[in-house]
C-alpha cells in the first residue's frame, strides 16, 4: 500500500548548520502518527519540509506516492494535505465565520471566482457551519477573529486546518499553551475531527501522545532514532537514554 | 441548542443582506436620478462629476489598500492612461466616424486602465508590503518620464485636448449641457461603484481580505497569493482607468499630471482618510477631498500645509479614518454609552477649537511675513481679518494655544474615561469592541 506520506533520506541546512539529517518517515493512510523529540529537535522544521513551506536541500517527500517536496505549500495543499501552526496563525481582522469560508473555498472548486456571491453559495456555507459547529465556535461566528479567547483561538487554527477535508492533517503542537482541561477538549476534538483521516502531530505532552498515537516517532538532533507502536517506544532503550529519561518510563 | 445555534445563523446569512442590498442600491440610484432637479446649477453639477470620479478612483485604490493590503503610490498610473486613452478614442472616433457614442469611452479607459495593470502586475504583486509598493513608485516615475519623452501621445506638458460633443449623439444627447454630462458620471458612478461592492462579496474578495490578513496561512488553504494579488491589481486598474476616462471627459482634456505622483498622493490621502476598513470608506473620504480642496484653496494659500496635518492627526490619532472612527461608536451605542461619549466630544471640542485658532492665526501670521511679505499686514484668512504684523495678533496665537493645548488634554482624559468605562461594560457583557 502507498503510504499517506513518505519522507526519503531528506537533509535541510541554513547555511553550514544541518538541522535535518538523512531523515526518513513513513505514515501509513488512516494513521495516527506522532513526532516527539526535545525542544530544538527538528519537529517543526520536519513539519514545515512535509507542508512546502521549505524545500528539502535534498531528498524527497512524497504525498500519496507523489514527490511533492519543491512545490510551493499551495498546491501541496490541493494534493490533499493540510497543517496547523504552533503558533496561532489565523486571519485576524476578518470573522471566525470568514475564516473558516476562506479555508473551505479552494477544497469546494470555487477557485478565484468573481463573478459569484459568497452568500449563495449553499455548499460552502453548510459547510462551514458543519465546521464551526465541530469546533464549537456556532455562537461566536461573527467575532473577528484576533479578538477570540486564545483556547477559542486554537480551536480555530484547528478548525482552518480540516475545512478543506484533506485526507492529511498535520498539526504542529495544537494545545500548546493550554490547560489541563483546555488540553483534554482539544484532543478529543482533533480525535473526533480526524476519523478517517491520517494525522500527523507533534505534541509534547506525553499523555496526549501516548493516549492518542497509533505510531510514534521520536526526533533527536534532526535524525529519527526510532519509529513504531507506543509500546515498542515506551520499551525502546536508545530512547529511554536520549528522550524520555528514566523517570517517565518507569511512570 | 446546536440546532438553533446553526439554522439562526443560515436564515440571517441567505435573505436579508440580499434585501438590504437592493434596497440601499435602489436609494442610490434615485438619489443619483434627483440630484440635478435638486442642485440645478452647472456649477454644482461640476462639482459632482469631480466628485463621482474621485470616487470611483478611491473605490479602486481601496481594492488594493483596504481589500487585499497593497499600498501603492502609483495608482494615478491607470487612471492617466484611461484618461489618454478616452482623450485620443474621443478624437479618432469623429475624424474615423466610428459609431461609438460618448458613454462607451470610459469603457475603453477602464480596459486601457486593465490592460497596462496586466501588463504591471505580475512583477509588482509577486512580493506584497515594501517591495510592492516600492516598485509600484518606480513603475510611477517611469510613466511621468515616458509621458513627457512620447510627445505624440501624451502631448506633453500641455496634453491632449478634445472635443467630446464631436462623438455620435446618443438619443439626441450631445453631452454640451453640464447635466448630460453628469448623468453620464453619475452611471458609470453607479455601475462601478456596484461591481466593486459585489466583488467584495464574492469568493475572490473573501480571499483578497485573507491575503490581507495573511499571506502566508492563505497558501495552506489552497490559494497562491500571488494570483490573488494581481487578481486584485487588475481589477484596481480596471476602475482606475474608468475614473480616468470620465476626469477626461469631464475637463475635455488629459494631462501628464493626471498620472503623476501628485495624483497617486491624492487617492492615498481620500482613501485613507475616508477609512479603508469599510466600503463606503473611501466614498466619504473622496467627496471630504474634493470639497476641502476646492473650499479651503478659496479661504487660504496653505491649504496643502492643513492637508498635510490633517492626513498626519487622522493617521496618528484616528487610523479608521472617518468610516472607522463612526463605525467604532456602534460599541458605546450598544452599551447605552455613547450619549456620555459625546459629551465629552462636546466638551474637549472647546479648547481643540482654541488650539486649532491658534494655530491657523499663527501659521496665516508667518506666511504672511514670509511669502507675501511686502503686501498689506491686514490679511484675511478664514473670513477673519487681523493685522498680521501686531504684536496682538501673536499673544492671541500664543494664549489661544497654549490654553487649548493644556485644558485641551485634560479634557481629552475625560474622553478616554468615557471610552474605557465603554470598554468594560462592553467586555462584561462579552460584546465586541
Amino acid at each position: 500500500m502507498i503510504p499517506a506520506i513518505e519522507v526519503r533520506a531528506v537533509n535541510k541546512s541554513f547555511g553550514n548548520v544541518e538541522i535535518i539529517r538523512n531523515l526518513n518517515l513513513r505514515v501509513e493512510r488512516g494513521e495516527r502518527h506522532a513526532v516527539i523529540g526535545p525542544n530544538g529537535a527538528g519537529k517543526s522544521t520536519t513539519f514545515n519540509l512535509i507542508s512546502g513551506y521549505l524545500a528539502p536541500t535534498s531528498g524527497d517527500v512524497l504525498l500519496n506516492g507523489e514527490v511533492v517536496s519543491g512545490l510551493p505549500p499551495f498546491e501541496i495543499n490541493r494534493r490533499g494535505l493540510s497543517r496547523s501552526f504552533q503558533l496561532t496563525n489565523v486571519f485576524a481582522r476578518m470573522t471566525v465565520w470568514d475564516n473558516v469560508r476562506c479555508a473551505v473555498l479552494w477544497a469546494s472548486g470555487q477557485r478565484y471566482a468573481f463573478w459569484k456571491s459568497m452568500d449563495d453559495l449553499q455548499g460552502v456555507n453548510e459547510r462551514t457551519i458543519r465546521i464551526l459547529e465541530d469546533i464549537h465556535l456556532a455562537a461566536r461566528r461573527d467575532v473577528i477573529a484576533g479578538l477570540l479567547p486564545y483556547a477559542e483561538q486554537r480551536a480555530l487554527e484547528i478548525g482552518i486546518t480540516v475545512a478543506g477535508g484533506s485526507d492529511v492533517i498535520i498539526l504542529d503542537e495544537p494545545t500548546a499553551g493550554m490547560s489541563h482541561a483546555e488540553t483534554e477538549r482539544a484532543m478529543a476534538l482533533i480525535k473526533r475531527l480526524t476519523e478517517e483521516r491520517t494525522l500527523v502531530i507533534v505534541e509534547h505532552d506525553m499523555n496526549v501522545v501516548f493516549g492518542l498515537a497509533d505510531r510514534i516517532s521520536v526526533l533527536v538532533y534532526g535524525e529519527i532514532i526510532a519509529s513504531g507502536t507506543p509500546a515498542e517506544i515506551r520499551n525502546n532503550p536508545r530512547v529511554k537514554e536520549a528522550y524520555l529519561g528514566q523517570e517517565a518510563v518507569d511512570a | 441548542m446546536t440546532e438553533l445555534l446553526s439554522s439562526a445563523p443560515i436564515s440571517r446569512v441567505v435573505p436579508w443582506p440580499r434585501l438590504r442590498f437592493y434596497a440601499v442600491w435602489a436609494m442610490v440610484a434615485v438619489v443619483l436620478a434627483a440630484f440635478p432637479s435638486v442642485f440645478t446649477s452647472a456649477s454644482s453639477l461640476t462639482t459632482f462629476s469631480l466628485v463621482g470620479t474621485a470616487i470611483i478612483f478611491a473605490l479602486s485604490y481601496n481594492i488594493l489598500l483596504g481589500q487585499t493590503g497593497l499600498l501603492s503610490f502609483g495608482h494615478a498610473v491607470y487612471y492617466g492612461i484611461g484618461a489618454f486613452f478616452a482623450v485620443h478614442s474621443m478624437n479618432l472616433i469623429p475624424q474615423y466616424g466610428l459609431p461609438v457614442p460618448l458613454p462607451f469611452v470610459p469603457l475603453i479607459g477602464g480596459v486601457a486602465g486593465l490592460l497596462l495593470a496586466i501588463l504591471t502586475g505580475w512583477i509588482s504583486t509577486r512580493r506584497a508590503g515594501t517591495v510592492f509598493s516600492m516598485i509600484s513608485l518606480g513603475i510611477a516615475e517611469l510613466a511621468v518620464a515616458l509621458a513627457l519623452i512620447l510627445t505624440d501621445f501624451f502631448g506633453g506638458e500641455d496634453g491632449i485636448s478634445t472635443n467630446r460633443t464631436k462623438l455620435p449623439a446618443w438619443f439626441g444627447w450631445h453631452f454640451g449641457p453640464q447635466v448630460q454630462v453628469y448623468y453620464l458620471v453619475a452611471f458609470w458612478v453607479f455601475i462601478s461603484a456596484l461591481a466593486m461592492y459585489a466583488l467584495t462579496r464574492t469568493p475572490l474578495g473573501k480571499i483578497c481580505n485573507a491575503v490581507r490578513d495573511n499571506p502566508e496561512r492563505v497558501q495552506f488553504v489552497g490559494y497562491d497569493p500571488h494570483v490573488v494579488r494581481y487578481l486584485a491589481f487588475c481589477f484596481a486598474g480596471l476602475f482606475a482607468g474608468i475614473a480616468g476616462a470620465l476626469a477626461a471627459i469631464s475637463f475635455e482634456s488629459a494631462n501628464f499630471t493626471d498620472l503623476g505622483w501628485v495624483k497617486s498622493g491624492a487617492v492615498i490621502f481620500s482613501t485613507y482618510i475616508g477609512g479603508t476598513s469599510i466600503f463606503v470608506g473611501p466614498i466619504v473620504g473622496a467627496i471630504f477631498f474634493v470639497y476641502l480642496s476646492l473650499s479651503l484653496s478659496d479661504y487660504t494659500s496653505v491649504w496643502q500645509l492643513y492637508f498635510g496635518l490633517l492626513f498626519i492627526l487622522v493617521v496618528r490619532y484616528a487610523p479608521g479614518g472617518i468610516g472607522g472612527t463612526l463605525l467604532m461608536h456602534r460599541m458605546p451605542l450598544r452599551v447605552g454609552r455613547l450619549g456620555g461619549i459625546l459629551k465629552t466630544y462636546a466638551i474637549a471640542a472647546i479648547p481643540t477649537l482654541m488650539l486649532v485658532a491658534g494655530f491657523v492665526l499663527a501659521v496665516e501670521t508667518i506666511v504672511h511675513h514670509t511669502v507675501n511679505a511686502n503686501e498689506d499686514p491686514r490679511i484675511k484668512a478664514f473670513g477673519v481679518s487681523f493685522d498680521a504684523s501686531s504684536l496682538v495678533t501673536w499673544m492671541i496665537a500664543v494664549v489661544l494655544m497654549l490654553i487649548g493645548y493644556f485644558v485641551g488634554r485634560l479634557t481629552w482624559q475625560g474622553v478616554t474615561r468615557a471610552w474605557d468605562d465603554a470598554r468594560t461594560i462592553a467586555s462584561e457583557r462579552g460584546i465586541p469592541s
